[in-house]
């Protein structure tokens, strides 16, 4: 994970500069220790919000424009403004630290290397909603990040920043590191919510929305790690300086995170709105340079991009506007060796695998396209199977429970419309030929 | 509900919005809603139905299945995508399309519709809910009418038994979660849950958690696939062969209303009634299953005489038998007189029929059908308070339990003894915050489930357990805990006293004083569905019919003059209850006894009973089928089932519930024609030929005339002080047990609760017993009873037992009951394991005649034990075959 710093210093000549926020301490000796953390302006910026008042510090955080890291990209300042003043009941925070979405790998790494400007960024933002408790759920897999984290909340207890008074100020906060069970529904936010209660990962009914209802029914928000690791520096740096990277409506700096067949793979931070041309300067190119054929702006969930794609600016809108949406920006880049059918049935059947099963179209509809992708990659498929994978995504998107189900089209609806003619020439051998045969052993002895 | 068309005139003045609503539009049609209501039931209203799977009105709303995604705008808006009508509330201004009027709602539910069916086995043909299934019904009305589908669907083992009930079919089920949803919002019951994920998603029990709930029939009920099915029904008819009638259930005093399938003269099955104000929309397991009794082998058919030569029962004519019965009576009349003992499981008319021969054949106040533990204090609580009421003269309702502010339950276990009020007592605590209170010993599941409930945003802790002594319960009404008596003195709270109150010296006067001190309205819920129409019906020795105190000569004599008698022939004093016929049957002062649905096991002293039966001169039985009694019955005069007579029960409301004859033409009759019959052999005309006559006879009689007889006053007794070895006994009934209304059922006994002794950590540390070691249990009398422990929080120097669950047949086997001082000990048996005694909770062995897939219970609980967990491998094929081979073939084929 040194990529950000090693490359950060060779980008001078590269079009866009990275700029180090997130990943500054990445490379310091030990950097995960509160002795590094407090020798780089550690827990500075907890001084100075706590000696604020709640209200202010959300409106800072409104004001520096910061969105939600997770993929949604919700303005933070004003999700945090939907939590009740009062405390007649109790508020959680709960960092969604379950990152599950394919080609993400952006919240461990932060974990692993810099656990105390996350806890600092819970104490402040605990501190903004008026919540005592604070949940960081990781995802189960990640053993070394959550024994990292579990060091690291002890580290802040022993030091006074966490617990009863903190740093003389009165407030308290408890943060709990929970280990997930590896379902990627648990990083939806509602069905994160019910996991943490030990109750089966579903998600919930909305509303009520966790600002009203959420964690035990009380007053709850759920944000991203890195959303949260950003408090800090907002904090310390001000609305302005925040501002001063990234775009109008994306503000701020971003990791991104680059995968696949690029020559240095890793985490890049640089300011939203950066292209793909850009980020695939500083990793050093295209692996071999052998040439782009498509890439996800953010994760498998995200639809694809193509080489025409190279200049998208990578914020919110920037990817949005294009036809795709930004995501977590997990960069998950293959070249021209790859085949886009296959690609796309190794993530239908990552989603078929975890659907929840809650709703129909998503349980059902993942199911069915599993089997018809898996068929014509085995060049068992028809032209006609093109046409059937479009019309189930389109009864499955939008008409699902929660927004597995939406990601779950995404590579297979921009797989056939950027490369159709791949889907066709599997199904090549077939042409003409009805598949009448299957269609009766499938419904042997079904009534018509 | 105000509809107008949109399309309508425009000039006319717009209708204001009502106070509370708003006003939306759905396919064209303006029509004002409820704030809150979803959009599904405004649709509904309007006569537009969204076809649906997971969603009921009676469950938190899910969101799960997507089937009634229709398309919205909000505030001239459209969503970005459908929504599920389920799940939207209205609001002012929305615009809705439905399938009817927008092709993306239409081609939504469509797909849903092409996803559901993918994996759903299509095995209508040989499905139990082909012909009444949702999903057929609804794949025809909006389905594509072929499938894309040409890959492999995902196949389970079908079906597996998740309880010795209800078996599942996970191939055909669509997920809706109803089932999770009702048992775990309605009944509280989680047993059953989601398993795994994604396509392999099931239904499922926890590892030896099998299904164990009083309510699991219903799943089958609101199961819109066939996924869910029961024993008893799998593979037994198809819907559209059967008949259905409306009927009330005979069992408790829930007062359901049901409907009864039936085909050749044979009740298939029953289900839950609709009835807002009574059941909504369910039933419990015993209401639903156990019907079977009526068509038990050895059910009567002909009369029974006893030979004078053999000393045998034969079969005989009617004729016959009538004039034996006539003569009979008329001599034990003559001598020492003839008590009458109709029981508590008549309805209203047959139960007036046995008062009025009581009165007119017999000339004697010695009736009583109250065949439990009863007291004269009980007699007096019935005249003062509850004869003569009734939902609309006042009387507490569901309604009003589940409005009430707080509920205090006392000598009643609502889920056992009235489950239909336990359920509404849990859904008030769940939705609208009353408080429910139950002053008893341990917390029950019944008490559990309406304490503590899950509701729908959280947890609420709605009441308390007031723990007492077995026997303190009259005491403690007069001393409650502050909290409480100020919950009874809110507008609206219930104070609801059960039928056990009899056995507690003090308690129904305590109820009354706690009534008048708080202003809580008081209610009576006794167990058996004829009790509360008996008391109308005046089988008791102080009342007379519609409440007429006995005592009363002007009442007297206009009910002579109403029935045509001579003056006089109603004699003025009360007679004996139950207690004082018996005993003096027993010491030979009465002559003769007229028996009718009582079984001696239920009776304080069934040793009594049996001395007091076999001493009396002379004995008639009117019955369904072999009992006690029977052995010393010199005539049996077979009698009707509920499903072969018409009639009414009272409801523990007093609400009439009336019902037809379902199977006609058995040529069996009720009660109150044989008593009538057998009158006219006496020289004495009831006129209750019919019941429509009896209840014509009892609308005319009207009201009491007289004046209300005075409540009891009992002074509360402090209980008794066990030394050490020594235990109070604390006992109610299981709602399922070893009724004889439950024989022949044998995959609903498999669902009852094993019996087993329940005592507090204290007194089984004193005991030396580590629970589940059996404790014996014995009396002064010499009644013993050993059964396996259970540690519980309760009063310390207590022991639970149930009332006549297995082995533990309390009134047989102690001769004692609620708040008696027991002797208790550690027993040196080894534990039974919680099974019930197959033997003893079917009552009977499955008799030859049934249907050959009939399976003897012990080969039920042995393939229930064998496939019981989902997910572990299920029964290979149909569920019924065995998995052992050979040795079982017989027991599958052979019953």
């Amino acid at each position: 994970m040194s990529e950000a710093n090693t490359h950060g210093t060779t980008a001078g000549a590269g079009s866009a500069p990275l700029t180090p926020v997130l990943t500054r301490r990445w490379l310091s000796p030990e950097s995960w220790s509160l002795r590094t953390y407090e020798q780089l302006e550690g827990y500075t910026a907890l001084r100075t919000a706590l000696a604020a008042h709640p209200d202010q510090i959300t409106e800072l955080v409104k004001s520096a424009g910061l969105r939600g890291r997770g993929g949604a990209g919700f303005p933070s300042g004003v999700k945090w403004g939907f939590m009740p003043k009062d405390r007649s009941r109790p508020h959680y925070l709960v960092i969604n630290a379950d990152e599950g979405e394919p080609g993400t790998c952006k919240d461990v790494p932060l974990m692993m290397a810099d656990p105390h400007s996350l806890i600092e960024g819970c104490v402040i933002a605990a501190y903004a909603m008026r919540a005592n408790h604070c949940m960081i759920y990781v995802r189960g897999e990640a053993l070394h990040c959550i024994r990292r984290l579990h060091h690291a909340v002890r580290e802040a207890y022993e030091a006074g920043y966490l617990g009863r008074n903190i740093l003389d100020s009165g407030f308290d906060l408890d943060v709990v590191v929970h280990a997930g069970a590896g379902a990627y529904i648990c990083g939806e936010e509602t069905a994160l919510l019910d996991s943490l209660e030990g109750k089966r990962g579903q998600p919930r009914l909305k509303p009520p929305f966790p600002a009203q209802a959420g964690l035990y029914s009380c007053p709850t928000t759920v944000n991203n790690v890195e959303t949260i690791a950003s408090v800090p520096y907002i904090v310390n740096g001000g609305a302005e300086w925040f501002r001063s990277m990234g775009r109008e409506k994306s503000p701020g700096p971003k990791i991104f995170s680059l995968s696949g067949h690029v020559e240095r793979p890793g985490q890049y931070e640089a300011p939203l709105g950066t292209t793909l041309r850009e980020l695939l300067d500083l990793a050093g190119g295209m692996k071999d340079g052998i040439p782009l054929k498509f890439w996800t702006p953010g994760g498998s969930s995200t639809p694809l991009f193509t080489a025409d794609h190279l200049d998208v600016p990578l914020d919110f809108e920037g990817a949005t506007e294009a036809g795709s949406m930004l995501g977590t920006t997990a960069l998950m880049i293959f070249n021209e060796t790859v085949s886009v059918p296959w690609a796309v049935m190794k993530w239908t059947q990552f989603y078929e695998h975890e659907s929840c099963g809650k709703c129909t179209p998503c349980r059902e509809g993942c199911f069915w396209m599993a089997q018809v992708l898996e068929r014509m990659v085995a060049g068992r498929g028809t032209e006609e199977d093109i046409d059937t994978l479009l019309d189930v995504c389109d009864n499955v998107l939008g008409r699902s429970f929660c927004a597995l189900g939406d990601g779950a089209v995404s590579p297979i609806t921009s797989g056939i419309k950027y490369f159709r003619e791949e889907f066709l020439a599997l199904c090549e051998s077939n042409r003409g030929q009805d598949n009448t045969q299957d269609r009766e052993s499938a419904l042997a002895g079904v009534a018509r | 509900m105000t509809v107008a068309s949109a399309s309508g005139n425009d000039t006319a003045e717009p209708r204001p919005v009502p106070e509370g609503h708003v006003r939306l539009t759905i396919d064209g049609i303006e029509v004002d809603a409820p704030e809150g209501e979803l959009v599904i039931r405004t649709a509904e209203r309007l006569g537009i139905v969204i076809p649906r799977f997971c969603d009921h009105p009676l469950l938190d709303p899910a969101g799960a299945c997507r089937q009634c995604l229709v398309e919205v705008e909000v505030n001239g808006k459209p969503m970005p995508k459908p929504a599920a009508s389920c799940t939207l509330a209205v609001s002012d201004g929305m615009v809705v399309r439905t399938q009817r009027t927008s092709r993306v709602a239409d081609k939504a539910q469509q797909g849903v519709m092409e996803l559901l069916l993918i994996n759903h086995p299509l095995d209508c043909p040989i499905c139990d809910k082909g012909g009444e299934c949702p999903l057929q019904n609804q794949a025809l009305k909006h389905g594509r009418a072929d499938s894309r589908f040409v890959d492999q669907k995902r196949t389970f083992a079908k079906p597996v038994s998740i309880s010795s009930q209800i078996l599942l079919d996970r191939e055909r089920c669509v997920l809706c979660q109803r089932c999770t949803r009702f048992s775990k919002q309605i009944a509280g019951d989680p047993f059953i849950e989601l398993l795994e994920r994604g396509a392999l998603q099931q239904i499922g029990t926890g590892e030896e958690q099998p299904f164990q709930s009083y309510f699991s029939g219903n799943t089958i009920q609101i199961c819109p696939v066939g996924a869910l099915t029961s024993a008893a029904y799998r593979f037994r008819s198809r819907p559209f062969d059967l008949v259905s009638t409306p009927g009330v259930c005979e069992h408790c005093s829930s007062g359901c209303s049901q409907r009864t399938d039936w085909r050749r003269g044979k009740v298939m099955r029953r289900l839950a009634g609709e009835d807002p104000e009574v059941n909504e929309e369910w039933n419990c397991d015993k209401g639903r299953f156990a019907f079977r009794y009526a068509t038990a082998a050895d059910r009567f058919t002909t009369p029974m005489v006893r030979d004078s030569e053999s000393g045998r029962l034969r079969r005989s004519s009617w004729t016959e038998a009538l004039r034996m019965a006539a003569e009979g009576l008329l001599d034990a009349r003559d001598s020492g007189g003839v008590g009458v003992l109709p029981g508590g499981r008549l309805t209203r008319e047959d139960a007036y029929a046995y008062g009025k021969f009581a009165r007119m054949a017999l000339r004697t106040n010695d009736v009583d059908h109250r065949a439990r533990p009863h007291s004269p204090e009980e007699l007096d609580f019935l005249g003062a308070a509850v004869v003569g009421t009734g939902p609309e003269r006042g009387a507490v309702t569901y309604a009003d339990l589940e409005a009430a502010p707080t509920v205090l339950c006392v000598a009643f276990e609502p889920e056992e003894e009235s489950p239909i009020v336990f359920l509404r007592l849990r859904k008030a605590a769940r939705n609208g915050g009353t408080r429910v209170f139950h002053l008893g010993q341990w917390d029950s599941p019944g008490v559990e489930k309406t304490i503590d409930v899950m509701g729908a945003g959280g947890p609420v802790h709605s009441g308390e357990l007031l723990r007492c002594l077995p026997g303190e319960e009259a005491v403690a009404l007069s001393e409650l805990p502050e909290e409480v008596e100020r919950g009874l003195s809110e507008p609206g709270a219930v104070l609801v006293v059960g039928e056990r109150g009899a056995r507690i010296p003090g308690l129904y006067s305590a109820a009354m004083r706690a009534a008048e001190r708080t202003g809580a309205r008081l209610a009576w819920i006794p167990r058996r569905a004829g009790e509360r129409g008996a008391v109308e019906a005046g089988t008791l020795p102080t009342l007379l019919p519609n409440g007429r105190p006995v005592t009363d000569p002007v009442v007297r004599a206009d009910l002579e003059r109403q029935w045509g008698a001579e003056e006089g022939t109603i004699p003025g004093r009360p007679g004996r209850d139950l207690d004082g016929i018996l005993a003096a049957a027993e010491s030979g002062e009465l002559s003769g006894l007229l028996v009718g649905g009582v079984d001696p096991e239920d009776l304080p002293d069934p040793a009594r009973a049996d001395r007091a039966l076999r001493a009396v001169d002379f004995l008639v039985s009117l019955e369904l089928r072999p009992s006690g009694v029977t052995e010393h019955a010199d005539v049996v005069l077979p009698v009707a089932p509920t499903v072969e007579k018409s009639g009414t029960f009272l409801n523990w409301e007093g609400r009439p519930r009336q019902f037809e004859i379902t199977i006609e033409g058995t040529g069996a009759v009720p009660d109150c024609r044989v008593l009538d019959t057998l009158a006219v052999e006496m020289d004495v005309d009831l006129f209750t030929q019919t019941p429509a006559a009896v209840a014509g006879e009892i609308e005319r009689l009207g009201p009491n005339p007289g004046v209300r007889p005075q409540p009891p006053d009992v002074p509360a007794q402090p209980p008794q002080r066990p030394g050490p070895g020594r235990a109070l006994l604390a006992t109610w009934r299981h709602l399922l047990d070893n009724g004889s209304l439950q024989d022949e059922e044998p995959h609903l006994a498999g669902t009852a609760r094993p019996p087993v002794a329940r005592l507090s950590a204290e007194t089984a540390r004193q005991l030396g017993v580590s629970a589940p070691q059996p404790v014996v249990i014995t009396t002064d009398g010499g009644g013993e009873l050993t059964l396996d422990s259970e540690v519980v929080d309760m009063p310390d120097g207590v022991v639970w037992v149930p009332g006549n669950s297995g082995e533990s047949r309390i009134n047989r086997k102690l001769g004692v009951g609620h708040g008696a001082v027991v002797d208790i000990a550690a027993s040196s048996a080894p534990p039974r394991g919680g099974v019930t005694d197959p033997e003893d909770a079917a009552g009977a062995e499955v008799p030859a005649g049934t249907s050959e897939r009939e399976l003897p219970l012990a080969a039920v609980h042995e393939q229930y034990r064998t496939n019981g967990h989902a997910g572990h491998g299920g029964p290979n094929g149909n569920g019924r075959a065995d998995n052992n081979g050979g040795s079982r073939q017989a027991d599958g084929g052979g019953a």
